[in-house]
């Protein structure tokens, strides 16, 4: 608790810098008022623990999370925050927060939850515990429409697959096509390899299904369609989670029986259509 | 510094070396076939072909290369679904790969910039070789290739040297059309290993080495002709 208090005094002192012409006594006198109102806040936070704070990166992920016009955070994931939050029986608000202090703040308690489209990593699993996914994009290849292809490697035979270079796509072509295929082509932008395939020199792509989507929509993506998901839980890792505070193992728990909770009623589904023509979840 | 992925890749580098020289070779070798007569017709006429020559050269050296190199390889590709049956033509498999359209970018680089250098090379060698030439009866072909040509490339070796050191240090934009040369097979050693200097330093390594090797052989053949007294 003190250790908010002085986070807040300091950010308070820091953001003072700005005021270069307040006197060095109203400087004074700010801080002090800084350490009353720290002292005040910081006591609040402690005694009612009543709110579920939801950290949300604060740049635009549509359709995941973005600021609507009106100011309010709207898109998918506040969506299924809120349904989650109800599942728990708890009251929620969203916290915009930038995505590089994110967990910084997680562990600086300024948040309780990260709802914000965090991948399971090992990395993070270091400094941060993970409730079970609630989402995983799943990779999708894409071809014609008229192609027989479905994803297995057996339906690839004699194919030029284009990839994005250094992606989990890229991982997943080589292996599980590359010996199959005619050849793996890596492109450095995803937007290349896409044109390729309108162009005819690579007969399929693997890639993000949810990348696609804008592809799909357009003009130049009329003749093709998502031809499978393919999954593969080593190269592409479990999928989102909301990220928690090591110690806060009960809220893990709590956030897992929601996250079972919603996908068995029906909301998950319900909420997920609205932005999605594919199953966002992964299995 | 970590070297111990050059074992692991010292094929991919060899296969990537391989293709970079044949993009330069043949790109200098079409392109020097094409500058010649470029750089001629604008000294020689007739006008109307010797303004075309020009516009040719000043739309090539007036773009960037990696533009032209992607409206060729992407402005072309985005042309071909509306061809019916290309896909079926004998065509095909040469359209269908990125290292015909990036030959063709640098050939028509080469031609430009050469074309103009060739130019001035025409028009730097004294009438008075040429009026020697007539005089002993040449034709204008025979003219051209034994007094001319010969005259106006000796001119400019030095310079043309220098023009194809730079045709090789171009030759990695080729890489962002999936061509794998030396610098794209670096590329993929910096994705695959997360090591940045490493790999570039080597590949920087193998371009001075290419570059001395250019800068030798044009020597050589320069030491080989024989210089007017």
């Amino acid at each position: 608790m003190a250790g908010t208090g002085w986070q807040r005094l300091i950010s308070r002192i820091n953001s003072n810098d700005n005021e270069v012409i307040l006197g060095e006594r109203d400087n004074m006198k700010h801080i002090i008022k800084s350490v009353a109102l720290a002292a005040v806040f910081g006591m609040g936070a402690s005694s009612v623990m009543a709110e579920l704070r939801l950290g949300m990166d604060s740049a635009p992920y549509p359709p995941f999370s973005e600021t609507s016009s009106s100011g309010d955070m709207i898109g998918w994931e506040v969506e299924i925050g809120a349904a989650l939050c109800e599942a728990m029986g708890e009251t929620c608000t969203v916290v915009p927060v930038a995505w590089d202090g994110i967990i910084p703040a997680l562990l600086a308690k300024k948040i309780d939850a990260i709802v914000g489209s965090m991948s399971i990593t090992e990395e993070r699993m270091k400094t941060i515990s993970f409730s079970n996914k609630y989402y995983n994009t799943p990779a999708a290849i894409v071809a014609a429409k008229s192609s027989d292809m479905d994803g297995t490697p057996e339906s690839v035979k004699g194919k030029v697959i284009g990839v994005q270079v250094s992606t989990t796509h890229q991982n997943y072509a080589q292996e599980h096509y590359e010996s199959m295929a005619d050849s793996v082509k890596t492109y450095q932008d995803f937007n290349e390899h896409n044109q390729d395939l309108v162009a005819g020199r690579v007969d399929a792509v693997v890639g993000d299904s949810l990348a696609f989507a804008d592809f799909l929509a357009s003009d130049a993506g009329q003749d093709f369609e998502i031809k499978a998901s393919l999954n593969d839980e080593k190269i592409f890792g479990p999928g989102v989670g909301a990220g928690i505070r090591k110690e806060d193992t009960e809220l893990v728990e709590k956030f897992n029986a929601a996250i079972q909770k919603i996908r068995e009623d029906g909301t998950y589904e319900a909420i997920s259509a609205k932005y999605f023509d594919f199953d966002i979840y992964g299995d | 510094m970590v070297w111990s992925w050059v074992p692991e890749y010292l094929p991919k580098f060899v296969s990537g070396l391989w293709i970079t020289l044949q993009l330069l070779s043949l790109s200098v070798f079409f392109g020097m076939l094409l500058a010649i007569p470029i750089g001629l017709v604008q000294v020689t006429g007739p006008r109307w072909l010797g303004a075309i020559a020009r516009g040719f050269c000043t739309v090539v050296r007036g773009t960037p290369l990696l533009i032209q190199l992607w409206l060729l390889y992407y402005g072309l590709g985005a042309l071909f679904p509306m061809v019916p049956g290309i896909r079926e033509s004998f065509l095909w498999p040469v359209l269908r790969e990125a290292f015909p359209f990036a030959v063709l970018a640098f050939t028509i680089s080469v031609a430009g910039y050469e074309g103009e250098i060739m130019r001035g090379a025409f028009k730097s060698v004294p009438k008075g070789e040429l009026e020697a030439a007539r005089a002993f009866g040449m034709g204008r072909f025979t003219l051209l290739r034994r007094i001319w040509l010969p005259r106006a490339l000796q001119n400019v070796f030095p310079t043309l040297a220098g023009e194809f050191v730079l045709t090789l240090k171009s030759t990695p934009l080729a890489a962002t059309i999936t061509v794998f040369d030396v610098y794209g097979v670096g590329s993929i050693v910096r994705q695959e290993t997360y090591r940045i200097y490493e790999p570039l330093l080597f590949v920087a390594a193998i371009y001075i080495c290419l570059t001395g090797i250019i800068v030798l052989v044009f020597n050589w053949l320069e030491r080989r002709v024989p210089r007017p007294a």
